[in-house]
């Protein structure tokens, strides 16, 4: 395991390297901020992907209600600012009340896996959609709430797209940081055991409940974050941003990007934004092309675009390598030969 | 073997196509004798879509009239689907805004994709023309960047409510409409000026934009002599059917989205009888109208609506104020200023100016949907000229009082 990540570390090490200097670089070759605004939402879409990825990809559980969670901190934002109350004291509360609502879903959901918990999570996610569309004194209803005025951190004013980007991309590079330390951790690899064995892990010991607990409060802490960025960007909240479709559109980042990986959910969320935003301007039925793709993706890479190109990748690199020497092929490799 | 060789291939050009199609940038915009850019926010995908669709038509209709030439210059045409969401209609004016960099920006057509923007359009200083309703956008929130010229929500509905009161002499009313800013607007004008004119609105019923079944609601109309109704996009239709299942007979009034002419071909008999207010009429008698009409079922195959005639009338008003401004759209301030000083005589709407805060002083009519060889027309009973965003009343105590919403007027028991 060890001589593995030694092998791939300094490819990794390089490429990582290299999207970095190219993100931090973005503003400087991308013409016109159009494209730099774009790259934000790729930046806290990728957020909220990143933190729905920790219960779909390390924990097995299937969340459809997680544009819910991420729409309420959103609204907590709104309000306060609404209120009356600072930039600091807002996004706080919004913190607050991300995490304790994703604390009551996780209380109420948790007592299935599997189908049981998909439609627990569908049916709250319902019940915030329709709070904010029908609790008409805090919310306004379809008319929403707008968010005048971005924060200004050290005396950079986030209203100028660039350094809105900049503050995007700390955020998504310490969310990055955060879930890679979280997966790596001891706690990760018990997570993943209740994935994949909740009855062994049980009975080794591991509270299963309580740890499937922690991971959807550190889901819930990315998903508050995302939608605190999300209600800056948009300085708008209506009742659609917490809709089904938008709980899907973000499963489907998490599922076409690669659930259970790194990199997945932030190339799913590119792909996803990069379409809705980019791509419906040149083509009408952007919808039927998102979904040409996603049943591209289904047949050619199931397991998703990250570890199916990396698998990809491989059986290439295995055929060439086995060539001249077809002596040393391992049994393991017959398993995806035809 | 050769089947993976495909594969690898497909999935290369794919990659490469993908890529190009993300890194094509826009060439740099040339400064001298460059082409107005007109941008459109419109929805063509989702609930909202049948007006939306009607929106471009109108603009296309208008465009090739004038063989894309606004003022001498040439048009270039950007338009740009919502998706019907405030968040959709953020990135696209966004989209318009800053890589387009269009001169004037067609739509939103919902209130909501309107307060979504207004702040965004006022700080890029973009003039924007829109039939979306959002009253305070044009009276106490005013926007130096927009004009109107369709009308505002409760526009229509004050006409509306004159006439219901003095030529239909209602007395007891209920009305029902969408529980959303739109509604509650169009409600809060109809019951001001009927209640002025000597009727009383019993009761106000708010089913949910999306609403799958009428009957509660319906069921709740009782004690009156009338109904007014406000609902938007398809939802008329779906109402008035629950509404004649019922047997309900009251006479039925509405404002312009629920008397759509667009909606005339999908209409049944439980229409029959229903009157409207619309600041466009189908049967206007005008050249403007009947070449609008003429080239919309040629091109199109439809007969145009409300929504068609709005967009028409909005670029009619880009082509006379650039015009106005000599050609120049540089100074985006002086173009709006001359937008607003339009005034237009042959218009499918007929006559229409601006008021200092960019609202329409227009024609609005009264009509009433009727059986004519065979098709439902909706025939003109009335027009009432010149009618301004504030009806009779003056303007400063009109804007002293709060904007009509869900319990502004108050139902008085």
């Amino acid at each position: 395991m060890i001589d593995l990540i030694a092998g791939t570390n300094r490819l990794r090490l390089i490429a990582i390297a290299v999207v970095l200097a190219a993100l931090v670089t973005l503003p400087f070759w991308v013409s016109g901020i159009y494209y730099i605004n774009v790259g934000s939402q790729i930046l806290f879409f990728a957020v909220f992907a990143l933190g729905l990825n920790i219960l779909v990809g390390y924990a097995g559980l299937v969340s459809l209600g997680h544009a819910g969670l991420f729409g309420i901190s959103a609204y907590a934002t709104a309000y306060m600012l609404q209120l009356g109350a600072g930039h600091t004291t807002a996004i706080m509360v919004a913190l607050v009340i991300g995490v304790a609502s994703m604390a009551v879903f996780a209380v109420l959901s948790l007592r299935s896996s599997g189908i049981g918990f998909i439609m627990i999570t569908l049916a709250l996610g319902q019940i915030l959609w329709g709070l904010a569309y029908r609790w008409i004194s805090v919310t306004d209803g379809d008319n929403g709430i707008p968010v005048r005025g971005r924060p200004a951190p050290f005396g950079y004013s986030l209203t100028d797209p660039v350094n809105f980007y900049y503050a995007s991309l700390i955020v998504f590079i310490v969310a990055v940081a955060m879930v890679f330390i979280f997966v790596r951790s001891p706690f990760g690899a018990a997570l993943m055991g209740t994935r994949d064995q909740p009855r062994r892990m049980n009975a080794l010991g591991y509270h299963v409940w309580m740890i499937r607990f922690y991971a959807c409060l550190f889901s819930g802490l990315l998903t508050a974050v995302s939608g605190i960025l999300f209600v800056y960007y948009t300085n708008f909240i209506s009742p659609q941003t917490l809709a089904l479709t938008a709980s899907a559109e973000v499963l489907l980042m998490v599922i076409s990007g690669g659930p259970g990986t790194l990199l997945g959910p932030i190339v799913g969320a590119t792909l996803v934004v990069v379409i809705k935003t980019v791509v419906s301007g040149f083509i009408e039925r952007w919808n039927f092309l998102l979904g040409a793709i996603f049943v591209a993706i289904v047949i050619l890479v199931p397991e998703g675009i990250v570890p199916g190109s990396v698998r990809l990748w491989h059986l290439i690199a295995r055929k060439r390598a086995a060539t001249p020497a077809a002596a040393e092929a391992e049994p393991t490799a017959t398993e995806r030969t035809p | 073997m050769s089947r993976k060789v495909t594969r690898r291939r497909f999935m290369a050009a794919t990659a490469a196509g993908a890529a190009l199609a993300t890194f094509k940038f826009p060439s740099p915009a040339i400064a001298q004798s460059a082409p107005f850019k007109l941008g459109l926010l419109t929805v063509k995908t989702g609930p909202l879509a049948q007006g939306g669709i009607q929106m471009e038509q109108g603009v296309l209709t208008y465009l090739r009239e004038k063989n894309n030439m606004f003022g001498g210059r040439k048009v270039e045409f950007f338009s740009a689907d919502t998706g019907g969401s405030p968040a959709g209609t953020k990135t696209k004016v966004q989209e318009l805004v800053e890589r387009d960099k269009v001169d004037a920006i067609l739509g939103p057509l919902a209130a909501f994709e309107l307060l979504a923007i207004t702040d965004y359009i006022a700080e890029n200083k973009t003039p924007m023309l829109s039939l979306a309703g959002a009253e305070d956008i044009t009276q106490r929130r005013p926007n130096p960047y927009f004009l109107r010229p369709s009308a505002t929500s409760a526009q229509a509905m004050h006409p509306m409510a004159d006439y219901a009161a003095k030529e239909l002499k209602l007395k007891r009313v209920v009305t029902v409409s969408e529980d959303f800013a739109f509604g509650h607007e169009q409600m809060g004008g109809f019951q001001e000026t009927f209640e002025g004119a000597g009727g009383k609105v019993v009761a106000k019923i708010w089913p949910p934009l999306v609403t799958p079944d009428y009957t509660p609601f319906v069921a709740q109309i009782a004690d009156c002599d009338g109904v007014c109704q406000g609902f938007a996009g398809s939802n008329p239709l779906r109402f008035m059917k629950t509404y004649a299942a019922a047997g309900l007979k009251y006479p039925v009034v509405a404002g312009e989205t629920g008397g759509d002419d667009a909606l005339l071909r999908i209409m049944g008999d439980e229409f029959l009888g229903m009157y409207s207010c619309c600041p466009y009429t189908l049967d206007l008698a005008n050249d403007s109208n009947k070449r609008f009409v003429a080239a919309m079922q040629k091109d199109f195959g439809v007969d145009p609506g409300f929504y068609a005639a709005g967009l028409y009338v909005a670029a009619q008003v880009v082509d006379e104020g650039l015009k106005l401004a000599g050609g120049k759209s540089d100074d985006r301030a002086a173009l709006t200023k001359a937008m607003r000083s339009v005034k237009l005589k042959d218009t499918p709407r007929g006559d229409l100016s601006f008021d200092h805060l960019g609202n329409v002083v227009g024609d609005f009519f009264i009509r009433r949907v009727e059986k004519a060889g065979g098709k439902y027309v909706n025939k003109t009973l009335k027009t009432y000229k010149n009618v301004s965003q504030f009806w009779t009343y003056e303007e400063k105590a009109f804007l002293s009082r709060p904007v009509y919403s869900r319990n502004y007027p108050p139902v008085k028991s």
